[in-house]
């Protein structure tokens, strides 16, 4: 195979995508209107018209996080390198980006299926929201193309641009891919979250044609979307990316091999699980602005039918909070010194495993007849008392504080502070964790005797202490380690293979969870296409039941998790892997330090 | 002994022995002994909570290399040990017929609904007609805390109750009223800290106004005997039963979020 080959497929795919995509989104409301005409709504064989929206909307998106979400990272790790002078998170940095490339084509072709797929199956929704969005869909088509370009110059210039003031300007190239990449979700976020929460001034008999393109744009879910998801794409990318490594661990045939892929497993899961412990923050307010926006919303999400997917979201976070952690407990063993900290990690799976208990308590409980006699209803009269708010968000902050704790072991495991001062830093940092955790139940207590809407104020405290405590803790712990002694470096490599079934459970349960989430947001809106102003009249109005809705969000995560299978297989194909042997590479050696934010220094 | 103990394999057995009998047993009888009300756990949820402590019990046992291999030698050596010989036959034969006797157990005929999903909850339209008023409940408070007498109200609203809703829930407004034992689910009971307390005024007035049937068809079904109040009591009446229903259990009334937002 030619270099040409060899970096053409991605290129051509890419194109590919990008025309299909343009042609759909320049052309189709032209041919929608036509259609609209005639029908309503199309049908699609098999699983009928929203079963084929949801499939290509489901699986577009989970691509579109992971080249949202890369991104965001690779150029940081970029920066890292180039300012850190290590060249071990350059060819990292690279590493990621041609994960991303060929995942970019798959995500502008299952863009465009949806773009199709709107306009014939429904072409009058279709004609709706191209009426009020035409001026966003330009532009966004144009964001597209740039970003397109910015990524291909980013990558094949990768080796043209790399030393002084050229490296400098491939950073700035990362950074401009993140600008446009970020400005194209937020467009598209604009269109589901008007979906969602329309200005109030907008009824069903307001003409599409007469609402303004901002108003529409700046809805009230918008900015609460974009945010979360902005975060999420990072801890989607990071897990996916962290799969790879697992995956690549596996399947590797020597020592340094392991080690590169070791590393990178690392990295991902650092990445994904940090951005994770934010993620409920954005989550909380993304909530709240639906129950401000339309109360009736709110309760169908957490109280109404849907609730019951928030039981099943608390497992399966609690399944990523113990994978995480995990990880990082099983790679102790790889760290020179850690043993002195592996007594703690059971007492912080006590704390986890009560956090998974308490949190997916469920408030009103599945019983049979006689238990619900013998409970006097649907509440059990003592462990109702854990599926109430209080209890869950106390939980989920004693799950965050542990999880974080975690990782502030890891990183101090091979290290001896040389400060005067650490023991008293260290005596700070344990106080902080503790007043954290004593503020987070107090509140949490406290909750139970005041009314609703004191109580939803508490979680605003408990939040704030765990956020003071992390970036305290940290900002000390980074201080009292600078110049610290190495116990010895980290033997990368020397991990045993449950590990990296671990990164691949979170990889896996990060993609369903994104699904299960993404249709509790969107189901909400039951028969609405636009909640209370275009109702939904197909056949397929009626709100799926929750087991339907699990069977096509499984289907959605099979065909995403097969296809980025294939992506990272022709990866594979095309280009080989950035890790040089030894041999090869002359003084290429497996790394011995980690993202300097990690920790773990040797 | 104490070595015993310190054994992975011991130590993820008693773990699991003493959870089972904590969540089984321990949850329904031990609080009673203090004074605190409980109840046996739900099926459901026993399993949920065994399967959580399965997983954690995993997780310590192979958290560390020495701890995974001490954990699974007893395994390995019952497998392949021909010293095993005997616990291998014993395991062949019990594992299997345990796992026939749950599947029995499952799929046994029984006469019993099966366990059901249901909402408490429902999510409240914006808007009620009542006897051909519109009324919209967001933000909508009881007017009668503004004017009269607060105990002249809860007098009336005591009058309603005792001439409408006790029959099904119950004098002490538990829900346990003489017809309770007919419904399936049971009347709601307002001394739950589950109900009332967790609901506006609005959210009450017209649960009580449209009963059963005025329930979302999201979510159904709903399996509620409620009637639908608005046919035989007068707006005043409902707002008054509602003052005595928060009055009789001491609780107070979710309020409105007064913050500035995109509400509607």
């Amino acid at each position: 195979m030619t270099p040409e080959s060899r970096v053409s497929f991605p290129r051509l795919a890419g194109f590919g995508g990008l025309v299909l995509l343009m042609l759909g989104a320049v052309a189709v409301p032209a041919f929608a209107q036509q259609a609209a005409a005639a029908r309503d709504y199309g049908n699609f064989p098999l699983v009928g018209g929203r079963g084929a929206i949801w499939i290509a909307a489901e699986v577009h998106l989970m691509f579109a996080a992971f080249v949202l979400g890369v991104p965001l990272f690779a150029v940081t790790v970029e920066a890292i390198g180039i300012f850190g002078t290590d060249k071990r998170y350059d060819k990292l940095a690279k590493e990621f980006t041609r994960l991303l490339l060929i995942a970019y084509s798959a995500t502008a072709i299952w863009g465009a299926i949806l773009v199709f797929f709107l306009s014939t199956l429904y072409p009058k929704f279709w004609t709706y929201m191209s009426t009020i969005f035409h001026v966003s869909m330009w532009v966004y088509v144009g964001l597209f193309f740039f970003e397109s370009f910015t990524l291909y110059l980013y990558y094949y210039g990768w080796e043209s641009l790399k030393d002084g003031i050229r490296k400098k300007i491939h950073l700035g190239l990362g950074v401009l891919l993140n600008l446009w990449g970020t400005a194209v979700m937020f467009i598209a976020d604009s269109w589901l979250s008007y979906m969602m929460s329309p200005p109030p001034q907008v009824s069903t008999d307001t003409a599409p044609e007469t609402i303004r393109l901002w108003s529409a744009m700046a809805n009230a879910t918008w900015m609460p979307i974009n945010i979360h998801r902005l975060i999420a794409n990072v801890v989607f990318g990071g897990s996916i990316v962290g799969a790879y490594a697992a995956y690549r661990f596996l399947a590797a045939r020597t020592d340094e091999e392991r080690a590169h892929y070791d590393w990178m497993g690392y990295v991902g899961n650092f990445i994904a699980i940090s951005s994770l412990l934010i993620l409920p923050f954005a989550g909380y307010w993304l909530g709240r602005e639906i129950y401000q926006y339309d109360q009736g919303m709110g309760i169908t999400m957490m109280g109404g039918f849907m609730s019951w997917l928030w039981i099943i979201q608390a497992f399966l976070i609690g399944v990523l909070f113990l994978a995480g952690n995990y990880y990082l407990w099983v790679g102790m063993a790889r760290i020179p010194g850690a043993e002195r900290f592996t007594p703690y990690t059971r007492w912080i799976l006590g704390v986890l495993v009560l956090g998974v208990l308490v949190w997916s308590t469920p408030h009103t409980m599945i019983a049979s007849r006689a238990e619900q006699a013998a409970m006097g209803g649907s509440h059990h009269p003592l462990l109702g008392f854990l599926g109430v708010m209080s209890a869950k968000n106390t939980a989920v902050n004693l799950m965050i504080l542990s999880t974080f704790l975690s990782y502030l072991l890891y990183r101090r495991a091979n290290k001896r502070p040389s400060v005067s001062w650490a023991r008293a830093a260290t005596r700070v940092q344990a106080a902080l964790f503790a007043i954290s955790a004593a503020i987070v139940i107090f509140f949490g207590v406290y909750g139970y005797f005041v009314t609703a809407i004191v109580r939803i104020g508490f979680s605003v405290y408990q939040v704030l202490s765990v956020i003071v405590t992390i970036v305290t803790v940290l900002v000390l712990d980074v201080l009292m380690l600078r110049g610290a002694e190495s116990r010895g470096a980290i033997r990368w490599g020397q991990m045993p293979a449950r590990s990296q079934y671990a990164l691949l459970v979170l990889a896996v349960t990060f993609t369903w969870l994104m699904g299960l989430m993404g249709f509790a947001r969107s189901g909400i809106r039951q028969h609405w296409h636009v909640w209370n102003v275009m109702r939904d009249t197909s056949p397929w109005a009626a709100t799926p039941a929750l087991g339907y809705a699990s069977k096509m969000i499984s289907v959605c995560v099979l065909i995403f998790l097969a296809l980025i299978a294939i992506v990272f297989w022709l990866g594979g194909l095309v280009e080989k892997s950035t890790y040089a042997p030894p041999a090869a590479a002359g003084a290429e050696r497996a790394p011995e330090r980690e993202l300097a934010i990690a920790g773990g220094a040797d | 002994m104490k070595s015993r103990l310190s054994h992975p394999f011991v130590q993820a057995l008693l773990i699991l022995a003493v959870a089972y009998l904590l969540f089984r047993f321990g949850i329904a009888y031990i609080p009673p002994l203090l004074g605190v009300k409980s109840a046996p756990v739900p099926h459901t949820v026993l399993l949920q909570y065994m399967l959580t402590v399965a997983v954690g019990v995993l997780l310590y046992v192979s958290a560390t290399e020495d701890r995974w291999r001490a954990f699974k030698a007893p395994i390995q050596r019952v497998l392949v040990d021909p010293s095993q010989r005997l616990y291998r036959l014993a395991l062949l034969v019990t594992v299997p017929l345990l796992a026939g006797f749950i599947t029995y157990r499952q799929v046994r005929p029984s006469v019993e609904a099966p366990p059901n999903l249901r909402s408490i909850h429902p999510a409240p339209p914006s808007t009620i007609t009542f006897r051909g008023k519109t009324m919209t409940l967001a933000g909508l408070e009881n007017p009668l805390r503004k004017e009269g007498n607060l105990r002249d109200h809860v007098e009336e609203g005591r009058r309603v109750y005792y001439q409408n809703c006790v029959a099904c829930h119950g004098d002490q407004l538990n829900g346990k009223g003489h017809f309770a034992h007919g419904f399936n689910p049971p009347p709601a009971d307002f001394t739950d800290n589950g109900t009332i307390p967790q609901l506006t005024e609005s959210f009450v007035f017209w649960r009580i106004a449209k009963g059963g049937r005025g329930l979302p068809k999201e979510g159904t079904p709903w399996n509620s005997a409620m009637p639908a109040w608005e046919d035989f009591l007068t707006e005043r009446e409902i707002w008054a039963v509602i003052i005595f229903l928060y009055d009789q259990t001491g609780w107070t009334p979710r309020t409105w979020d007064t913050a500035e937002g995109g509400a509607r």
